[in-house]
């Protein structure tokens, strides 16, 4: 059993197309989604994570490809520095997948690493350099 | 029946003063009536925890054998202002090193710079100093370049000309690409809106009307203990206020001061924005002196009684337009989303409400524990009530 986390990008004719369906019934993955945009005219962007067998796996990406979808896995990874964080709240409406949140009681903010993307959007906006890439 | 400064403060040496935050004060007045919390309460402690550009520190950085004027000098690669005496250099927040590339390769980082400079002096970190001069007949010395430490130099005097804004605007962009501004990254079609200010705890939102916020006023600076030395630069006491007299734009400034070596780095950090720059976040703290009902009552300040223009950034800010989008409070504001235009807005700080809490519990206990006494104005801010 192996997981992966990818950056899934449609083409419109893909938008409406039971994929993530295909992908749980022929492939015998679990697809979990993690983030999911589509945007009218433009291109679906799904970030997911899929598990199951490696061959399966592996064949369900092939699929994917095969059909147009362009794949890209998300290997980076995101630290916070709660030492350096002061707690400004300013990345948290950034955070496409509430990955950052605030405690409203105390307005202290807190990280949740599964919910990160690596979509890098908070990393610029730290005053502090307390959210950090890790290649 | 009032109370005066100077049984405030006998009641401090005593260890007997009552000293509540500005959180507790809104509950205690909620409870029991400003009349009751006047009598009771004898200080109240703000604070505020923000990035703060118009500030820097002047070093004397001692003499050296032979003697220098400095006519140019660099703290780490970062110029300082020397069109002073002989010794003394003025290193702003702001300032950038010579080869920074800026936003030429938009949007800029900022990694380092004037306010960096200044963490890392009261880090007591190593600072590499460089600096020229034309040469006279009683300074010499041309060129100088060495690494001195905090400890080194004999005065480091943090002087800031505008600190701790009564209230402020709240950033949204309504253009179509992503922006960088001194109030953060806004996403398109007000993606995000970010406010600065510390709300109900913030210093003069404690004393809209500068009673007891005056020049003289001692404070908690960067961990230390500072003093407000004038009303601060782009002072503008005379805006509109809501009927409680809470300023809705932002309105007055203090110019603040205090020993940098006594400063903690805690409380002083270096800060950068990208596409916009370097700057100095700052911890401060204002102790309010509860001398009689009314005091109590303005100490009682809550997040909803303080409303803020929400001003678009991508357009109207830089073309100095004073278009307003609408009205929100510091309530909508931390609780995570506002309303613009009709529309859901998520919100972001830049000034931490958690660390301004921190700094009015340090101040409630500095206080207490009889370390820190308050001090009459010597003079009022231009607009202060009588
Ligand atoms: S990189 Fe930052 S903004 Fe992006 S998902 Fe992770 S925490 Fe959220
Ligand atoms: S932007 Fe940086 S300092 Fe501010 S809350 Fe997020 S991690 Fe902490």
């Amino acid at each position: 059993m192996i997981k992966k986390r990818l950056v899934l990008r449609f083409p419109p004719d893909l938008i409406d197309q039971p994929i993530t369906y295909q992908l749980v019934k022929e492939y015998d993955l679990m697809v979990n989604i993690l983030q999911g945009t589509v945007t009218p005219h433009e291109e679906g962007r799904l970030v997911v994570e899929i598990g199951g067998e490696r061959k399966a796996v592996e064949k369900g990406l092939a699929y994917l490809s095969r059909l147009g979808v362009e794949l890209q896995p998300l290997a980076r990874d995101v630290h916070w520095h709660p030492a350096k964080c002061t707690h400004c709240t300013v990345c948290v409406p950034l955070c496409p997948t509430r990955a950052f949140t605030v405690s409203r009681e105390n307005m202290t903010v807190s990280f949740d690493k599964n919910r990160c993307i690596a979509c890098e959007l908070c990393v610029r906006a730290c005053p502090y350099k307390a959210i950090e890439i890790l290649f | 029946m009032a109370k005066t400064y100077v049984q405030i403060n006998e009641k401090i040496a005593k260890g007997e003063a009552v000293v509540v935050t500005a959180e507790e004060m809104t509950e205690i007045v909620a409870a029991e009536g400003a009349k009751k919390a006047a009598q009771e309460v004898d200080v109240v402690t703000t604070g505020t925890f923000g990035p703060m550009c118009s500030s820097g520190v002047f070093l004397n950085l001692g003499q050296i054998k032979p003697r220098m004027k400095f006519e140019k000098a660099w703290l780490s690669g970062v110029p300082a202002y020397a069109g002073m005496a002989a010794v003394d250099v003025y290193i702003g927040a702001t300032e950038l090193p010579d080869d920074d590339p800026r936003n030429k390769v938009f949007p800029g980082a900022f990694e380092y710079g004037g306010g960096h400079v200044i963490e890392d002096l009261v880090s007591g970190k190593p600072v590499r100093l460089r600096g020229i001069a034309y040469g006279t007949d009683c300074y010499p010395r041309r060129e100088i370049e060495k690494t001195v430490t905090i400890r080194d130099v004999p005065e480091a005097i943090l002087t800031n000309p505008r600190n701790a804004y009564q209230n402020y605007n709240v950033a949204v962009n309504k253009s179509d690409k992503v922006i960088y501004t001194y109030m953060g990254i806004l996403q398109p079609h007000m993606g995000n809106a970010n406010y600065c200010s510390a709300g109900q705890l913030s210093p003069l939102l404690n004393d809209p009307f500068y009673r007891t916020i005056g020049v003289g006023t001692r404070i908690f600076l960067g961990g230390t203990q500072g003093y407000v030395w004038s009303a601060g630069t782009q002072h503008n006491p005379g805006v509109a206020r809501t009927e409680k007299g809470l300023p809705k734009t932002p309105a007055a400034t203090l110019a603040v001061t205090g020993n940098l070596k006594e400063m903690s780095p805690e409380w002083v950090r270096g800060a950068s924005l990208t596409g916009y720059g370097a700057t100095l976040a700052l911890g401060i703290g204002v102790p309010i002196p509860i001398l009689d009902e009314e005091m109590a009552a303005y100490t009682a300040v809550r997040d909803e009684d303080i409303c803020v223009q929400v001003v678009d950034y991508s357009r109207d800010y830089p073309q100095g337009r004073n278009k307003v989008l609408g009205f929100v409070n510091y309530r909508q504001l931390r609780d995570g989303k506002i309303t613009v235009e009709g529309k859901e807005v998520p919100t972001g700080g830049l000034s931490s409400y958690a660390r301004a809490k921190d700094i009015t519990n340090l101040l409630k206990q500095m206080i207490k524990e009889g370390k820190f006494f308050l001090s009459e104005p010597v003079a009022q801010l231009p607009g202060a009530k009588a």
